[in-house]
């Protein structure tokens, strides 16, 4: 039996590995209806850099990111298989997917912390942005609470909020978007985590103030050392701050490699398509030259035909079968391996070699 | 923030106008003359014109309106006919069971209506939400005297543990005549306790799906205080206008609450001079429970600017 064989495994992970996820399925039931948000995702985040995961809209990324959270709201969805091996600052392997919640409070904000997809709805709005950030540094570095809101103010600044000292006393409403979204990553940076989860910081950011927020989260990884999960559908962002991406497709990871492997060598349909569809101008990975491409099919803006399937109705197979160019008739019966194409290179189709 | 208070008692004052001006209105425009009516059809006519003569009847409607107005500014709101002392003094006498008991049911009616609303949002669904539902669905439709008398029957009469009615003998103590009021402070709590219930219920189920939950059980916090730091304070927001409806229908409440338990509060003041048709009583008092009324406005609006910083004027 395939499930008594994976749990014999002996729960190890490379030295260099902080978070390891293996077939992670996290289902919810919607009337009725079991919707397989997540089907299988595998994940390797190495210590102190960034994996970009990218994937169109509903491929599961937040879905991801909430599980290794466990903040999956229950009793609608739930993880219902897979392991997510961490390794704690103690230097024990923990299994995230199995960990009880007691001890799951201890790593959240403390060791692995969050900024989620919505800036302007995640602070809470009746107390001030310097109490909601001195709560989690009271809560984990056991801090009373002037030296807590001492270190708000330090984390405000950190993130270049002008006027630290008067803007700790500030609400949610009183600040913009841009703001809000500082003084979440202030939060999450806050415990000095081993992992941040950003998923899609930038997005509800206009374009000067998403530059400003990459810079600085990328600024702040180098001096707090830390992985970064960087959840974002946009290429361009990955090509700027990803050491490693993985695409996802359908509740899978089709691809994942390193970032100027992928941009040069996509060894997955899908992701051929995603690369593509970026206008001309950013398609440059680190490194690449941009007039490398001879031929003019690509320049093109070329979105890629198709949708997504509903995760309460994915196909057997291939999930991508049905848009793919490139399907046979093999791709329709089961579903592909995420296998090992070059080192430190892996895709999940039986094609790969023909791309 | 001073100009807001500033404004919102110049608006009291509006109100407490337009108020005083009905209750003057009102005795003046009844069919027939006014002192007649009080007395009675036995009435002898001197009688009558002392009366209206007292009342300042004689006068012009202009100047009579200008002294009542004159009078109510100097916290003088007449005489009562009967009870042969000023309105002031028979409200006082009468204002300490409808304070205490309206103040003790609005406790019963949060203590119970809080945490169950609360309780029944976190486990929603659950036997214990259903039961809490049904229960305020009931509370919500039962009569207050039957519930008062029920409670006469089982707690006073059966068990004996509270006096059937009064409110002890004219030397009890201050904790003897507390204990006077439980029973009819449970009977109003509890029935008041349904609505808040239910408001709260809804409005922790709202907040309880908000992103900023989600990110302080993200910062690793306990669920105790996401859902009673993070959580509520947000659903308290809305909860916070039904408390201050709650206490302005327990105040109404009290008052009939009162008859039923046989108690000397405002309620038993009005009754009877309503019976006797004392006029100055009776103006007297909805002088009086109109500025209470708007006072209990005016704090939950101030409490609001506490609650919510996002509320300022
Ligand atoms: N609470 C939920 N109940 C039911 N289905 C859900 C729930 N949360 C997510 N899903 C479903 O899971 C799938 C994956 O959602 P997810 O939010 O992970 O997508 P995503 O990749 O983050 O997309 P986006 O780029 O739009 O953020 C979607 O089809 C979504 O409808
Ligand atoms: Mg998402």
């Amino acid at each position: 039996m395939a499930m008594a064989e994976a749990a014999a495994e002996p729960a190890a992970i490379a030295d260099e590995t902080l978070l390891q996820i293996e077939g992670l399925r996290t289902h919810f039931r919607k009337d009725g209806a079991v919707v397989r948000s997540v089907d299988g995702v595998d994940l390797r985040i190495p210590r102190g850099r960034t994996l970009a995961v990218v994937g169109e809209s509903g491929s599961g990324k937040s879905v991801t990111s909430l599980s290794i959270m466990r903040l999956i709201p229950e009793p609608a969805g739930r993880i219902v298989g897979g392991r997510m091996l961490y390794r704690d600052r103690t230097g024990r392997l923990l299994d995230l997917a199995r960990l009880p919640v007691s001890e799951m409070r201890r790593i959240r904000g403390g060791e692995i912390s969050m900024i989620f997809q919505e800036p302007m709805t995640s602070l809470n709005p009746v107390f001030t942005v310097g109490d909601q950030i001195a709560e989690a540094v009271a809560l984990h570095a056991g801090k009373d609470r002037a030296e807590a809101r001492r270190v708000a103010v330090e984390m405000l600044r950190l993130v270049e909020i002008p006027a630290a000292e008067r803007r700790v006393d500030e609400y949610p409403h009183q600040m913009s978007g841009g703001m809000r979204q500082r003084v979440m990553i202030a939060l999450a940076l806050s415990c000095r985590p081993s992992l941040l989860i950003a998923d899609e910081p930038t997005t509800a950011l206009d374009v000067t103030i998403q530059a400003q927020i990459l810079d600085l989260m990328r600024r702040l990884q180098r001096e707090i050392g830390m992985s970064m999960l960087f959840v974002t559908h946009n290429l361009g962002v990955v090509a700027e701050i990803a050491h490693e991406v993985a695409v996802m497709y359908a509740g899978r990871v089709v691809e994942q490699a390193g970032v100027e492997a992928i941009f040069a060598h996509p060894r997955h349909p899908y992701t051929e398509g995603l690369i593509a569809c970026i206008p001309r101008l950013r398609r440059h990975a680190p490194g690449q030259q941009r007039d490398r491409e001879p031929g003019g099919r690509r320049h093109r803006l070329v979105a890629i035909p198709g949708s997504i399937p509903s995760p309460a109705a994915l196909p057997p197979g291939c999930a991508f079968a049905p848009r793919c160019s490139r399907a046979v008739d093999a791709c329709r019966l089961e579903i592909p391996d995420l296998v090992e194409v070059a080192p430190g290179h892996r895709s999940r189709c039986l094609r790969w070699r023909d791309l | 923030m001073q100009t807001y208070i500033l404004k919102r008692i110049l608006g009291m004052a509006v109100v407490m106008l337009i108020v005083a001006t009905i209750s003057f209105v009102i005795v003046r425009v009844v069919p027939g003359d006014p002192a007649a009516i009080m007395l009675g059809p036995d009435a002898s006519p001197a009688d009558i014109a002392d009366l209206r003569a007292r009342l300042g009847l004689e006068r012009p409607l202009p100047a009579q309106y200008a002294i009542f107005m004159g009078d109510l500014l100097t916290g003088d709101l007449g005489r009562s006919i009967f009870l042969d002392r000023p309105v002031v003094q028979a409200l006082a006498e009468r204002a300490e069971p409808t304070i205490c008991l309206t103040v003790m049911a609005t406790l019963v009616a949060l203590l119970i209506g809080i945490p169950a609303g609360i309780v029944s949002a976190v486990r929603r669904g659950s036997a214990v939400d259903q039961a809490t539902l049904g229960l305020a669905m009931l509370g919500a439709s039962i009569p207050s005297f039957w519930l008062g008398l029920l409670f006469i029957q089982f707690f006073a009469v059966r068990l004996g543990w509270f006096p059937v009615a009064g409110y002890g003998d004219p030397g009890a103590g201050f904790l003897e005549r507390l204990r006077h009021l439980v029973l009819p402070a449970l009977v109003l709590g509890l029935l008041s306790s349904a609505l808040i219930t239910r408001f709260t219920r809804a409005s922790m189920l709202d907040v309880l799906g908000d992103d900023y939950v989600r990110t302080g059980r993200a910062k690793g916090l306990d669920e105790w205080t996401v859902i009673m730091k993070h959580a509520f304070r947000n659903a308290l927001i809305p909860v916070l206008t039904v408390i201050g409806l709650t206490v302005a229908v327990l105040l109404g409440g009290a008052i009939v609450t009162e008859t039923v338990f046989g108690l000397p509060g405002v309620g038993n003041l009005v009754v009877q001079a309503v019976l006797r048709r004392d006029y100055p009583v009776i103006q007297g008092t909805l002088i009086v429970v109109a500025a209470v009324y708007v006072l209990v406005n005016l704090t939950i609006d101030l409490l609001y600017t506490v609650v919510d910083p996002r509320v300022r004027y």
